[in-house]
């Protein structure tokens, strides 16, 4: 694919990398936020290849992962009601709920589909008025624009049985999160590309102020990482504690105002709770009062839900940079893949699976 | 893989739920779930937990895609296979093309050649003939094709409703050649891992018309019946350890299949496996890992060194084996499990896919 | 997060008030909702998460950005390293193997 695959040349990810040696004098944490920057670490053996005296640190930047475990089960509970059928991101299948998860909720009957884009969800709601149509809208600020224009188009076209079921998270807070805790390790920040191209910039000067650390937007393919981090070393080694836009193919300052313009329309800010972290103020969006119809939350009371988590996952760790997947106890052995105890080994993205798909080698003892 | 128990007197109904080694999903979850029909580490836990000790004594089941049995002093491959692809028909192919070469190829696999085969259709309620018309005349130019005849069958209808117009299943015999003995299990430490061409290409042809991703594109699905390449490399007199077609799980699970089976690692180089441009974009825009992606008209094959470069000439000298490549060896290190050498000269296992893959978006 | 990737617009049209295009991924082509980026053209590129143009694809900003990854260490090879031909220049010894007039509290082993 052009503009992605000459961003993989292995010839320039060796002089980047000879340039991040040639750079490094000390040690230095740097945490990737996001998920898709984890899975492309690890998948392509960046981390083995960087200096030992970098650290990457994962962050929570899996929306899979970090969506709440109440809201998991309210999805279960909707998408199990005879009258529903219940859209997803294929993502979503597999992530446990307090005692199942969707697959299994298919597999008693639920109607349950996997879509690319959450307006095929709309086409299955006019396809089928006779049904009610939800559609799991789970992300970052990447995919709320999509998930917005969809319920928008519902409004303007009167299709009344779909609803959103939303969960959507924001990465500024996260980071603020993050840098707030007391065993915070982390020096440096490669922002989530992906989100910047919808959001801009704008709001991480403050932050790198506020918290004297580096941010470097960084993109996913293997040059971009190399880059990011090469870019976040040389500010890391000179003192420095900037903005940095190392994604400028696709990131624009400003990011898309038609999209911005539209999110604040539809969406509105709120406290939300990360699965594994804990509750972060205003880190989260919901339907505004104007779109409140269109909510699924609403639209179903959701009643009766008991949350548990399985006393032995230590995924909220993991999502913080604490612990690296294989130093909890269950990694590998409880909690696999194919059994997973919490969100980041399901997720394709999180950090645990990561780790056990790509790096079991090195880490297992199993 | 834990063993399973072979000569344990269990009655159907009670299944040991507590003997299994893995806290398995199975447990957890009372029904079928889509999982179960992927091809990868649920399926075989299906086979390993459920139906191999309901099925108890009389069960004999060895790992390879076709059962070999001695007749009358002869070594015959029986297999069987079913296809329950949606939809029936796919740029390349149909249902009926892949109902026979599949089971083709299953016995090829064993170093038969594929003699007779059996069709059985379940149809459902409803479906128009002249869409079972063409999936028939699929069935029948691709036995021609492939040298078999088609000589019982069977036919049932269930309401509408259930069964996605049209199933299939395929049973065959063939008459395995006296001079080899391929088994996954003789993979060895030394061999060198080939694949027989281009990866990917069926799972993407399939997926580009199902409903809810649609996109378009030029790849169209490999089936193909093998058993005219493989007879091609067993005439070169190569001692051909173990052979495999990496269909449902791609070629991941078939070389985890035999790594686990033979207690060897398997050790791939990413920069050589031949993935072709528009899979390897088809992929990239779902998320998808091309090593996971169905093949139906491909074969891994595992032999010495020694025998590398005859086996490669003859299948680069075949119709179906024009892009053979050798993607990886069998080392000591890591046996059962199969890692690989990235591009950029890191390394990351290649696990055995759960069920089957999704569409991703993060 | 937000596996988006590049595409070549096609074509574009209106499809029941929304924006659309049939958007090439080499080879692989999608149909993707324009609303975003209301002004694209055909034969620009964009950036598609689940169905949806997010921004726009700087061609000249990926060249550059590739030319710049081309010229890492070119400088290097050319001249020694910057320190050293500085550190020669104003007289002194090599800065990286002495800590006296190397800043860094940690020097790397």
């Amino acid at each position: 694919m052009k503009y992605l695959d000459e961003f993989s040349d292995p010839a320039l990810a060796g002089k980047l990398i000879d340039e991040i040696k040639s750079a490094t004098s000390r040690r230095w944490s740097i945490m990737e936020v996001c998920g898709g920057q984890t899975h492309s670490i690890i998948r392509h053996g960046i981390d083995q290849l960087l200096p030992d005296t970098i650290e990457m640190i994962h962050g929570p930047g899996c929306p899979v992962c970090v969506t709440p475990l109440e809201t998991i089960d309210k999805a279960l509970e909707i998408a199990s009601r005879p009258d529903v059928i219940f859209c997803s991101f294929g993502d979503m299948l597999r992530v446990p709920g307090s005692d199942k998860d969707l697959f299994q909720v298919k597999s008693q009957g639920g109607d349950v589909r996997v879509v690319y884009s959450p307006l095929d969800a709309l086409t299955v709601a006019r396809e089928n008025p006779d049904k009610q149509v939800v559609f799991f809208g789970i992300g970052f600020e990447t995919t709320a624009p999509a998930n917005a224009m969809t319920v928008y188009q519902a409004k303007r076209l009167g299709i009344e049985n779909f609803s959103l079921l939303v969960s959507h998270v924001l990465v500024p807070p996260a980071i603020s999160a993050i840098m707030e805790s007391p065993t915070c390790r982390v020096q440096a920040f490669l922002a989530a590309g992906h989100v910047c191209t919808v959001m801009g910039t704008e709001e991480y000067p403050p932050l790198c102020d506020k918290y004297g650390i580096p941010i470097v937007v960084t993109g996913f393919e293997p040059l971009d990482i190399l880059e990011g981090i090469r870019r976040t070393v040389l500010q890391l080694e000179s003192g420095r504690h900037e903005l940095e836009n190392a994604y400028p193919r696709a990131v624009q300052g400003l990011g898309n105002p038609a999209a911005k313009a539209m999110l604040l329309d539809v969406f509105e800010v709120t406290d939300r709770a990360w699965r594994g972290i804990g509750m972060i103020p205003s880190s989260g969006w919901r339907l505004s009062h104007a779109y409140r119809e269109y909510d699924a939350e609403h639209r179903f009371s959701v009643t009766d839900i008991h949350t548990e988590e399985s006393a032995d996952c230590r995924s909220g760790e993991v999502l913080q940079g604490l612990i690296k997947p294989h130093e909890c106890a269950a990694f590998g052995t409880l909690c696999t893949p194919r059994n997973p105890l919490g969100a980041t080994m399901v997720s394709s993205e999180g950090a645990c699976a990561a780790y056990y798909l790509y790096r079991r080698l090195e880490v297992t003892h199993a | 893989m834990p063993e399973t128990s072979n000569g344990r007197s269990v009655s159907p109904a009670t299944i040991d739920m507590e003997a299994w080694v893995c806290p398995a999903p199975l447990r957890d979850s009372p029904n079928i779930v889509m999982g179960h029909g992927g091809g990868g580490a649920m399926s075989g836990e299906l086979i390993e937990h459920l139906f191999l000790p309901a099925f108890g004594p009389a069960a004999d089941a060895g790992m390879g895609d076709s059962a070999i049995i001695e007749v009358g002093g002869a070594r015959l491959a029986f297999s069987t296979d079913s296809f329950v692809v949606k939809p029936l028909a796919f740029p390349g192919g149909t249902i009926g093309d892949l109902a026979v070469n599949g089971t083709v190829n299953d016995l090829a696999m064993a170093g038969a050649r594929p003699a007779v085969l059996s069709t059985a259709f379940i149809l459902e309620e409803g479906t128009p003939l002249d869409e079972l018309a063409r999936v028939a005349q699929a069935v029948g130019t691709a036995a021609m094709a492939a040298g078999v005849k088609l000589v019982t069958g069977d036919t049932k209808v269930v309401d509408a409703g259930h069964g996605d117009g049209v199933y299939i299943n395929t049973a065959g015999i063939g008459l395995v050649d006296p001079r080899v003995d391929i088994r996954p299990q003789r993979a060895a430490v030394g061999d060198v891992v080939i694949v027989s061409g281009d990866i990917g290409l069926h799972g993407v042809a399939v997926m580009s018309c199902r409903a809810g991703l649609e996109f378009a594109t030029t790849v169209t699905s490999d089936t193909a019946p093998l058993n005219g390449l493989v007879a091609a490399m067993i005439e070169t007199g190569a001692d051909i350890h173990a052979m495999r077609d990496p269909t449902r799980g791609g070629v991941a699970a078939t070389l985890n299949e035999i790594a686990k089976a033979a207690k060897v690692g398997i050790s791939l180089d990413e920069r050589v496996i031949p993935i072709p441009a528009e899979v390897r974009d088809a992929c990239g825009l779902l998320g998808l890992d091309p090593l996971y992606v169905a093949n139906e008209g491909k074969l891994i094959a595992v032999v010495p060194a020694d025998d590398a470069d005859r086996v490669l000439e003859a299948m680069r000298s075949h119709p179906y084996g024009g892009r053979a490549t050798v993607i990886g060896r069998c080392v000591p290190e890591h046996p059962g499990m199969v890692s690989a050498r990235t591009a950029l000269g890191g390394t990351r296992v290649v696990d055995l896919p759960i069920g089957e893959q999704l569409p991703r978006i993060c | 997060m937000c596996l988006a990737v590049p595409g070549k617009i096609l074509s574009v049209e209106d499809r029941d008030g929304t924006l659309m295009s049939e958007v090439d991924f080499g080879g692989v082509k999608k149909d993707v909702c324009m609303q975003y980026i209301p002004d694209a053209e055909v034969g620009e590129y964009v950036v598609v998460h689940v169905g949806f143009a997010l921004q726009r694809l700087d061609e000249e900003s990926a060249r550059r950005t590739l030319a710049e990854f081309e010229h890492l260490g070119v400088l290097k090879e050319e001249f020694g390293d910057g320190f050293e031909l500085a550190a020669r220049q104003a007289g002194l010894g090599n800065p990286n193997a002495s800590s006296e007039t190397n800043g860094n509290a940690e020097v790397k082993s």
